[in-house]
């Protein structure tokens, strides 16, 4: 790590009325890494995308991205930052084509500002950056309207969305829920490149094997609480972490 | 009847699937066949004051008011997502602001019809822009309060003739201004607006409408695409606002009628909603026959009513869906 973290989560906290959603979290990302988020279900993972990329206030607790503080920005905001993210729930533009999903983001102040005016032909564009994420180029897959898409598709459709807006930092809310194990085979190496292109991201997710392959650092959430941080060789023979998380997995 | 064992199945035409990338398009027939319907718009709307006798013209030169105040709002309702039963709040911004100019200022309608179609958008996009983070039925129900507090403050306040109006406004100079400054506005408006869904805004507006979350975390600010929007329907609806104070030289609480809100709808229904010319065909075609249907007196509404519920039974599409279907496709039978 070099000097100061890309994005800092400092002593972050969310209640819902009398509901602890994500309670004192603390954890840093540095360039160009993959961290996972997991926990069980309800412990706060996906109100803790929505507090960092400022679809949620948070109670308390601040948001440091490349050293400007964040915490309250509108979410349109931290994304011309260069901080993104996906939906857990696919809901694309159902009515407009593929690649015209993609003309939404290559609007942006963001994208215009960095092309220069040199982005060229947008429909171009577009269709570039879905052959980028696996969309054949010859089939008619991106002329199709998104709601006819298969999950498969839908899911690179979000990460084009994502990569669309050149973003520093890619937050994935479960991208592997819904998959088959071949669609997920396919789908590693498309973010293995994505790293290496640059692009650091936080991985929220419930396929642990498959989140191991990609990431070395991993935090714990249960009940909103960060419980543990570490290699996923750490964490998984934390004690604490089996009996809120992995308890019921391991037994035979 | 359809026998069990075959159904209707519809296909495209090949010159519609061949002039569908414009590049393709090689011969007489196939302009023909992409710029006919237009041209049969333009010119059916552009003759049709021609044969019409004094008492039709008017009616044409309301049925255009419609036309516009009906293609704000399906540019709203299918192409941004918002339900704006407003319409009334836009012909009484434009009306009440172009009418004050010619009453205090003396400015000809040739500069009260711009300033107030531009200022009342304004003012109609300010008031409404607080409500745009509601939703459906809630955004509905706020835009079509605002007619009526405009209405109630005019009379509390008795400002700007009170429940009297005022009258004796200018008015255009002769019949041909009236019906082909309106007929300019509507056909201008249907293409300028037909060409924005199309466009890179479009796009950005129909993201909106189908997932608002998504287009924040794409980095675009929604409240701003949405209050550009809201401003090109006031655009429409204030232009003819102002038109219709200067057609009848008087401004009165009834220019916030709730007529405005509604009708605008019916046409939408009966027309075709999304398709943008839908709607004009709907005003065009209800307006007229609102006031045929004025020898029936009270029995009037009832009429009007069962036509409205028999095109939602029977052709639920509006009549633009329908025809361009027809005119796109062809059905065969199909063995099951």
């Amino acid at each position: 790590m070099d000097g100061e973290p890309l994005l800092q989560v400092t002593r972050l906290s969310k209640s819902f009325g009398g509901v602890q959603a994500v309670m004192n979290v603390n954890f840093q990302l540095a360039k160009g890494e993959i961290l996972g988020v997991i926990g069980p279900n309800g412990s706060g993972k996906t109100t803790l995308v929505n507090l960092i990329t400022g679809f949620v206030k948070p109670t308390t607790g601040t948001i440091t991205f490349k050293g400007v503080d964040i915490t309250g920005f509108s979410p349109h905001k931290i994304a011309n930052m260069g901080l993104t993210r996906t939906f857990q729930v696919m809901r694309p533009y159902h009515s407009l084509s593929a690649y015209k999903n993609l003309i939404v983001p290559l609007n942006s102040p963001r994208v215009r500002k960095t092309a220069g005016g040199t982005l060229g032909d947008i429909d171009a564009v577009a269709i570039d950056i879905l052959e980028e994420v696996g969309f054949e180029r010859d089939a008619r897959v991106p002329y199709k309207t998104a709601g006819s898409l298969p999950l498969g598709y839908l899911k690179r459709l979000e990460l084009g969305r994502c990569i669309a807006l050149r973003p520093e930092v890619i937050i994935c809310d479960e991208v592997f829920s819904g998959l088959s194990m071949s669609e997920i085979s396919s789908l590693i190496p498309l973010l293995e490149r994505l790293r290496m292109e640059g692009i650091t991201m936080i991985m929220i997710e419930h396929r642990l094997r498959e989140l191991f392959r990609l990431t070395n650092r991993v935090v714990v959430l249960t009940f909103g609480q960060k419980i543990a941080e570490g290699t996923p060789e750490e964490v998984m023979s934390n004690q604490q972490v089996r009996d809120a998380y992995l308890g019921t997995e391991t037994k035979k | 009847m359809e026998s069990k064992s075959r159904r209707k199945k519809r296909l495209d035409r090949s010159i519609k699937v061949r002039t569908e990338g414009l590049y393709a398009v090689t011969s007489w027939a196939e302009m023909g066949y992409l710029f006919m319907p237009r041209a049969v718009l333009v010119l059916g709307l552009l003759l049709l004051p021609l044969v019409l006798d004094m008492y039709w013209q008017r009616v044409l030169c309301s049925a255009g008011i419609y036309a516009l105040l009906a293609i704000g709002f399906d540019f709203l309702a299918e192409c941004v997502g918002l339900v704006c039963l407003g319409g009334a709040f836009f012909i009484g911004a434009g009306g009440y602001i172009a009418g004050l100019l010619n009453e205090y200022f003396h400015w000809s309608p040739l500069i009260t019809i711009p300033v107030a179609t531009v200022l009342g958008a304004g003012i109609s996009t300010l008031v409404l822009v607080p409500c745009l983070r509601l939703r459906g039925i809630y955004f509905a129900i706020v835009s079509f309060m605002f007619p009526l507090f405009a209405v109630f403050i005019i009379i509390a306040l008795n400002v700007f003739g009170g429940t009297e109006g005022i009258t004796a406004l200018d008015t255009f100079p002769n019949v041909w201004v009236e019906l082909y400054l309106i007929l300019a506005a509507v056909i201008i408006s249907l293409f300028a607006l037909r060409r924005l869904v199309s466009e890179d805004m479009g796009i950005v507006l129909r993201g909106i409408m189908d997932n608002d979350q998504a287009v924040r975390a794409s980095g675009i600010n929604i409240t701003a695409y949405k209050s550009k929007a809201v401003f090109i329907a006031a655009l429409l609806g204030c232009f003819g606002g102002a038109y219709l104070s200067h057609l009848y030289g008087w401004l009165g609480i009834s220019l916030f009628a709730m007529d405005f809100s509604i009708l605008p709808i019916a046409a939408c229904v009966m027309g075709g909603m999304g398709t943008l010319v839908g709607p004009v065909l709907g005003a065009f075609i209800l307006t007229p026959m609102s006031e045929a249907l004025r020898g029936f007196g009270q029995l009037r509404v009832v009429l009007y009513c069962l036509i409205l519920i028999g095109f939602m039974v029977y052709k639920p599409e509006g009549i633009m869906n329908a025809l361009q279907r027809k005119y796109h496709q062809f059905e065969v039978w199909e063995e099951v």
